[in-house]
């Protein structure tokens, strides 16, 4: 729907068959997928995540950069991260955390066929499996911690808790959103007509996942 | 988990029904249309656009306070009026308010009033989320404003570099106010470009293709991209700037190693795209103006929209222009320096299709037509002073000077504030039902010019003449003296313009009370789809979502060539106005949360200052708006007309038609 078109006719003629189209989606109600007719063919609330996840882009994106220039800054004294890796922890947790992405995926083709309990299976197993990489990250801090290296220890401290502790957030907030589908499933709020809401849900997970992917490749792989 | 079941099962709900409702009752939707509590409710866009008008001229109020006590303290060598410490204060909440609590917000003021109605949408795509954008960037303006009452203001400057920030360099919470409420009103304008991004790309009309949007929704739509990937860099630097100051993180230690060009890279990475976000959508508007009062169409409508894109790419490589005295190094001085140079291309072809779109019009200087070519040549001013900034080397020599201050006036007054007054005057009718006087405009406008040019024209020369910015007081005898004193008297002439303004508000809207006559839809002979519907806008927009055809298609209907290839014109406004009286419309209702919801983050934000506790306040609230808002029961029978942000579960499921659930969903239902 991007072009211009010179011709006026051939404009009346798309506007026209774009509005009966609109008013057919309009007059039809249900259609099954339960969303306005939008310009897009994308529901609204789908599209601001898309939004949304782009800006969330950015905000990685400032961390991330300073984390890159921190990393090793130890100034002020103490260890910086890089002295402290345990590699085959995060290694398993961030696998954990990649097979939570396809433990989602199976959760929203479980309810786009319908089928309920399959969905509350794979949205819980998609919970636990998020909340196994929180622990293991609340470890890797304790351990941290421990070692001398805390979040004001140095600028290299400062910027990796900064850094994996907003990420640790967003997989927080994602649980939590996964509990309260899961909770609305069992409630029988999520229909097969609203799997869009799940498949939402879905696309968050799926940004949490990629950024650690970036947040993996970043502060543990590059020496 | 309260399950409120109709004996059927809220699947089964059929459509026309009463809404679910809550035992709680609580979370039942206010319905007031009229009095003050139907404007905090309110998700009508109209209201929020108009609520975002007067919260900005409100603040503006404040921010030209603050600019008079600085311009008096500076009327004379030696002033006395305010200590150095006062001054800092007052310079960089002057600087601040401006930005963020005035000219951002008055863009989000005719951006939220204006898209859906020209792009034919009954709403925003998210009214509710509408409603809590306007609620925070209030909460983000009180948390900003109240360290006046706190302790005092931040004395950074507006873009308060690290490691000034600091609790070393500044230990009372001034920056941590700015810090916070600046954080707050970052969620507002997230929330508010999600969504009227989200109403561009799904809510047109239909026919309403990208091209044949006004010129304003496309500059509104580029501000909004701007704002989505701008404010998250100031976020990401701004939390960090928390950690350092309340829980002694390192970021900005200089005596840990830390490096102070971090800041000052996050902070122009979104600053200059902000001067953007402050300027396109003033460029929007007077691009609706010209056309208007010259009679023309806009000319070169492809080019200004793509310049428009292009402003809007090129902003972000341009952001160590800021940096140059900073020593980053000869190459991104060089790089920067260049890239800042190919900018000024885009904003040149806007300029001379503003012309181009005059040039042979049947003119009209009418007060909006004035503010619109005032602010061509005052941003032009402006423009061309900013090319020399461009260039390293003199930039070296200006910076920091009154020179940078007379720059970014005329751009941002002279340039935004001036179109956005010109906004006023053209859709003040549309708006509010009647006409500013536009004689007093006039003067208005003149009375500005003047004043505006006498404060800030000498700024020039006491710049290149060496006198620093944020400095408090000068010595007599540094030929300051003279222009200093002239700036001085300007201020007041602007002040005494701005009070104009108000007056002829009062004078205006009294006048036509006595007449006793009805505004019509269309008094300019206008070309957007606004100027259809009756003055002022009813509640739901449009009795009968327009079909559109062709780029200004309202102005087509009422003007067709002739055989000749002559404009003439075929009906009258009123013949192709649309009458109004909306019967059948569904409109989403007001609702509580969006107030409730805002009202938790300066809790937040003051607890993290004073007294943790506090912070449980506003936690609480935040939560607890959530689940209210969540929980609150639409009240839209067939809310798959219309635009709507309410609980899904109204939408009408498949099982609405009336036949049975399937039993799996039956089964859930108990
Ligand atoms: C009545 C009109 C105004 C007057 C007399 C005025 C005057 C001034 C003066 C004298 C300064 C320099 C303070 C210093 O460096 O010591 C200043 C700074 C500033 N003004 Fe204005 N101003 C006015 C309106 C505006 C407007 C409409 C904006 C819009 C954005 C604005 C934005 C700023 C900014 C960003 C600064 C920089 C503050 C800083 O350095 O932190 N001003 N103003
Ligand atoms: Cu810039």
């Amino acid at each position: 729907m991007t072009e211009t078109t010179l011709s006026d006719e051939l404009d009346d003629a798309r506007a026209l068959e774009q509005r009966s189209e609109r008013a057919a989606a309009y007059a039809d109600g249900p259609d099954g997928h339960d969303h306005h007719a939008t310009n897009t063919g994308i529901s609204n609330p789908k599209l601001a995540m898309w939004v949304f996840l782009g800006s969330e882009c950015l905000l990685f994106g400032g961390l991330i950069s300073t984390f890159l220039l921190y990393k090793h800054n130890n100034q002020a004294g103490g260890p910086t991260p890089h002295e402290l890796y345990d590699i085959e922890l995060t290694s398993i947790s961030s696998f954990v955390l990649l097979m939570s992405s396809l433990t989602m995926v199976l959760a929203v083709s479980a309810i786009q066929r319908g089928e309920h309990s399959r969905l509350r299976l794979w949205l819980a197993t998609t919970a636990i499996l998020g909340a196994t990489f929180i622990a293991g990250q609340v470890y890797e801090f304790q351990v941290f911690v421990k070692e001398g290296l805390g979040f004001t220890t140095n600028a290299a401290g400062s910027a990796f808790f900064a850094l994996t502790g907003f990420h640790g957030v967003h997989v927080s907030l994602g649980i939590v959103m996964l509990l309260s589908a899961l909770v609305l499933s069992l409630a029988g709020r999520i229909p097969q007509a609203r799997a869009e809401a799940v498949e939402i849900v879905g696309l968050y997970w799926h940004f949490v996942d990629v950024v650690w992917v970036l947040i993996f490749t970043v502060v543990y792989l590059i020496p | 988990m309260t399950t409120t079941t109709p004996p059927t099962g809220p699947l089964a709900l059929p459509s026309g029904e009463e809404p679910r409702r809550n035992p709680l009752g609580a979370f039942a939707r206010p319905t007031a249309t009229a009095g003050w509590r139907s404007w905090m409710t309110s998700v009508d866009h109209k209201r929020i656009g108009i609520m975002y008008g007067a919260a900005s001229l409100f603040f503006l109020l404040i921010g030209g306070f603050e600019a008079l006590l600085i311009r008096v303290q500076l009327a004379q060598p030696d002033g006395q009026l305010l200590s150095a410490d006062a001054y800092n204060q007052i310079y960089t909440m002057h600087g601040t308010t401006m930005i963020f609590l005035v000219v951002m917000p008055i863009g989000a003021a005719f951006m939220n009033y204006l898209i859906p109605l020209q792009i034919g949408a009954r709403d925003v795509a998210f009214p509710r989320l509408n409603a809590l954008s306007f609620w925070t960037f209030m909460g983000g303006g009180i948390v900003l404003n109240s360290s006046w009452l706190l302790g005092g203001g931040a004395d950074g400057g507006w873009f308060n570099y690290a490691p000034n920030n600091g609790v070393v360099f500044s230990p009372s919470h001034g920056i941590d106010f700015w810090n916070m409420g600046l954080l707050i009103t970052g969620i507002a304008s997230l929330v508010g470009a999600i969504n009227l991004i989200v109403t561009c790309l799904n809510l047109r009309a239909p026919g309403m293709t990208f091209f044949k949007m006004p010129v304003f929704t496309w500059m509104g739509l580029v501000t909004q991209f701007l704002l989505l990937f701008a404010i998250p860099v100031l976020t990401a630097a701004q939390f960090l700037l928390l950690f350092d100051r309340l829980f002694g993180a390192r970021f900005f230690d200089t005596s840990a190693g830390a490096d102070p060009l971090l800041w000052e890279h996050l902070f122009w990475i979104f600053g200059h795209p902000e001067v953007y976000i402050m300027i396109l959508p003033a460029f929007g508007v007077i691009s609706e103006i010209m056309p208007t009062f010259s009679r023309k169409p806009i000319f070169g409508y492809p080019f200004m929209i793509f310049s428009g894109i292009a402003i809007g790419f090129m902003g972000w490589g341009v952001w160590a222009h800021h940096m140059f005295a900073s020593g980053v190094g000869p190459l991104s001085v060089a790089a920067f320096s260049v890239s800042t140079m190919f900018i000024a291309v885009p904003t040149g072809v806007k300029i001379f299709n503003w012309l181009a779109t005059m040039w042979g019009g049947r003119l009209k200087f009418s007060a909006p037509m004035l503010y619109s070519v005032g602010l061509v040549t005052m941003f032009t001013i402006g423009g061309l002073s900013g090319v020399t900034h461009a260039v390293a080397a003199s930039d070296t020599q200006q910076t920091d000077t009154y020179y940078i201050v007379a720059h970014f006036h005329y751009v941002l007054f002279g340039g935004a504030l001036f179109g956005f007054i010109g906004g006023w005057y053209f859709w003040w009718p549309k708006v509010f039902g009647y006409v500013l006087n536009d004689r007093v405009g006039k003067v208005n406008f003149w009375i500005l010019l003047i004043g505006f040019n006498l404060t800030f024209g000498p700024m020039h020369i006491l710049g290149l003449q060496g006198m620093p910015r944020r400095i408090y007081s000068y010595r007599d005898g540094y030929g300051f003296n003279l222009w200093n004193f002239v700036s001085t008297v300007g201020a007041f002439i602007i002040a005494v313009s701005f009070l104009i303004f108000f007056w002829n508000i009062v004078r205006s809207r009294r006048a036509h009370v006595r007449s006793g006559a009805t505004m019509v839809a269309d008094p300019w002979d206008a070309r957007s789809l606004e100027w259809s519907v009756p003055s002022p806008t009813p509640a739901h927009n449009f009795d009968v979502v327009p079909t559109i055809r062709r780029l200004d298609d309202f102005w087509h209907r009422k003007y067709q060539e002739d055989a000749g290839g002559k404009l003439v014109r075929v009906a009258t406004s009123e013949e192709v106005a649309q009458p109004g009286n909306g019967e059948g419309v569904h409109l989403p209702s007001p609702s509580y949360w969006p107030l409730v919801l805002s009202a938790g983050f300066p809790f937040v934000a003051w607890g993290l200052i004073f007294n943790l506790w506090l912070c449980l306040v506003g936690g609480i609230l935040v939560v607890a708006a959530i689940y209210g808002w969540v929980l609150e029961p639409s009240t839209a029978p067939e809310a798959h007309r219309g635009s709507d942000d309410h609980d899904p579960d109204d939408h009408p499921a498949p099982t609405d038609d009336g036949a049975a659930a399937t039993p799996e969903e039956a089964a859930l239902v108990d």
